[in-house]
């Protein structure tokens, strides 16, 4: 399986919340949805706190288990890649698949099927980055292959300390924190 | 001190600020599953046990509400599907690691192996029934190969009655994500507590005292039962990591406490409990003597309910707090 990841330097982001906006923009996200959001993480006691922001989506893990659950197939990976996708002429809007993850990103379309962060697929077929990435104005946003070491990702990870959310899982998520 | 805040709107309906994507509908599917495969279960072991003449309701005339039931629950399953068309997806597929496809096959050897009992006991049960069934030859047929082989029938009812009523708990226990559901004990929890709804559902409808008395004494050693798997739940969150006593907090102190305790656990078990056990201690004709399966079946619905909604909110993410978008709207007033 070829890994994809996004890598974001939480040391750079200010929280401006462009990549929601260039999200909802990109993918026509309907009113009042969101495939993506920004955490403001604060830290200590005062006055010795410490805040940082965090963009967050899907993690399109390697080992998803919102793609087990599904019983139609519906939620499947992208080509022999971690993307997790939802196929909406499978998707019955059972919502076992929005139990199913950990990390409450999946959610249902008024169309009645789910939906959830894509890693701009259509943008990656064409070797582009996610809307997301290419939009945010500190640059604190990566995307690429882990499987090649050149890659941008994969240096970035071996040269800073990263953690990803919530690994105990097991769901292997592949969207990374630089601090 | 930690304090996680959204910065930005996420606000996804049904997601946030707590999962609420399951109500009532799957409480009832899920309740009405478990009667179902009880039904299944009680009358198959009437019949192998020859116990028809203890128990006439539930060996002749009980089948027959296995479909009927099975059939409302799938209702409320269908109105709980947001994509209603795409609903036969589930039958052009079999995915092994996602229990809900299990379900979906398990119904469909669940239907004829119930509908083969009936037409073994419709002659008995529903003669007037049996006489429109008995007008086509093939109608005569069918009861008379169903008849010959009733003991057979009611073996194979066993197993699809018992998967049944497992699946219905492993349903929710498969969410590794909802820590209050992660547990295999819901299996055999409303397993038991599907035959206990169904022991009940005997005892209120058979007319003869002799029938009552049987599902009365069965359906007490299974109400002790279901306390005794009740007590493993609670020991398995309470030794589990601390997602699960975070999960189990909400039933003790939280905001499920007496929902769980005052309404489930005492007036949905422990009343109809000692109902029972004084009805069977008692030679009189009792005049309550149907409040104790009521009861029982308010219970079992309760049971389903409050553990779909405790599950739900319980999980892995805690946001202290959340943009509201509504204080936007009250700069301007």
């Amino acid at each position: 399986m070829a890994r994809y990841a996004m890598v974001i330097d939480t040391r750079l982001c200010i929280g401006c919340g462009d990549c929601v906006i260039a999200c909802k923009t990109e993918n026509k996200v309907p009113d009042g949805l969101n495939r993506d959001w920004v955490l403001e993480i604060t830290r200590g006691r005062y006055p010795d706190l410490y805040t940082e922001f965090r963009s967050e989506r899907c993690n399109h893990c390697s080992r998803a288990t919102c793609v087990e659950a599904c019983p139609t197939g519906a939620s499947h990976y992208w080509e022999d890649t971690n993307i997790v996708l939802v196929d909406p002429d499978r998707c019955t809007g059972c919502k076992a698949c929005i139990a199913a993850c950990p990390y409450n990103a999946r959610f249902v379309r008024p169309e009645g099927y789910v939906s959830k962060c894509t890693f701009c697929v259509h943008r990656v077929e064409k070797g582009l980055e996610p809307a997301c990435v290419s939009t945010c104005p500190t640059h604190c946003m990566h995307f690429g292959t882990l499987d090649d070491p050149s890659t941008e990702v994969s240096r970035l990870l071996a040269s800073r300390k990263a953690t990803s959310l919530m690994p105990e899982t097991g769901n292997e998520p592949h969207v990374y924190y630089l601090s | 001190m930690i304090e996680e805040v959204l910065a930005t709107a996420r606000s996804n309906p049904l997601v946030d600020p707590s999962l609420t994507i399951w109500s009532w509908e799957i409480a009832i599917y899920l309740f009405l599953g478990g009667v179902t495969a009880g039904i299944m279960c009680i009358s198959a072991m009437i019949a192998l046990l020859n116990k028809e003449q203890q128990a006439p309701f539930a060996a002749w005339r009980l089948p027959l509400w296995a479909p009927i039931l099975l059939s409302l629950g799938m209702t409320t399953l269908f109105l709980d599907l947001e994509h209603k068309l795409f609903v036969y997806r589930f039958y052009t597929t079999f995915q092994p690691a996602a229990p809900m496809s299990y379900g979906a096959w398990i119904l469909i050897f669940v239907y004829p192996a119930s509908i083969a009992l009936i037409l073994a006991t419709l002659r008995q049960g529903y003669p007037l029934l049996a006489s429109y069934v008995d007008r086509p030859r093939i109608g005569t047929w069918l009861l008379d190969w169903a008849e010959r082989h009733r003991k057979g029938i009611a073996l194979g009812n066993i197993p699809f009655g018992i998967a049944l009523g497992i699946y219905t708990g492993i349903l929710l226990s498969a969410f590794m994500a909802r820590p209050f559901w992660n547990t295999a004990i819901l299996g055999p929890l409303f397993l038991v507590s599907g035959l206990s709804t169904a022991a009940a559902l005997a005892a209120l409808l058979g007319r003869e005292a002799s029938e009552r008395h049987l599902f009365t004494a069965v359906d007490v050693g299974l109400i002790i039962t279901e306390l005794a798997i009740i007590a493993l739940l609670l020991i398995s969150l309470a030794i589990g990591a601390r997602l699960q006593l975070q999960a189990l907090e909400s039933i003790f102190g939280g905001p499920y406490t007496i929902a769980f305790w005052l309404w489930f656990v005492s007036l949905g078990l422990l009343v109809p409990l000692i109902l029972e056990i004084r009805e069977l201690g008692s030679t009189g004709k009792e005049g309550w003597v149907f409040l104790a399966p009521i009861l029982v079946l308010v219970g079992g619905f309760l049971l389903r309910q409050i553990a779909i909604d405790i599950g739900q909110d319980t999980g892995w993410t805690h946001l202290s707090a959340q943009f509201d978008p509504s204080l936007l709207e009250r700069l301007y007033h």
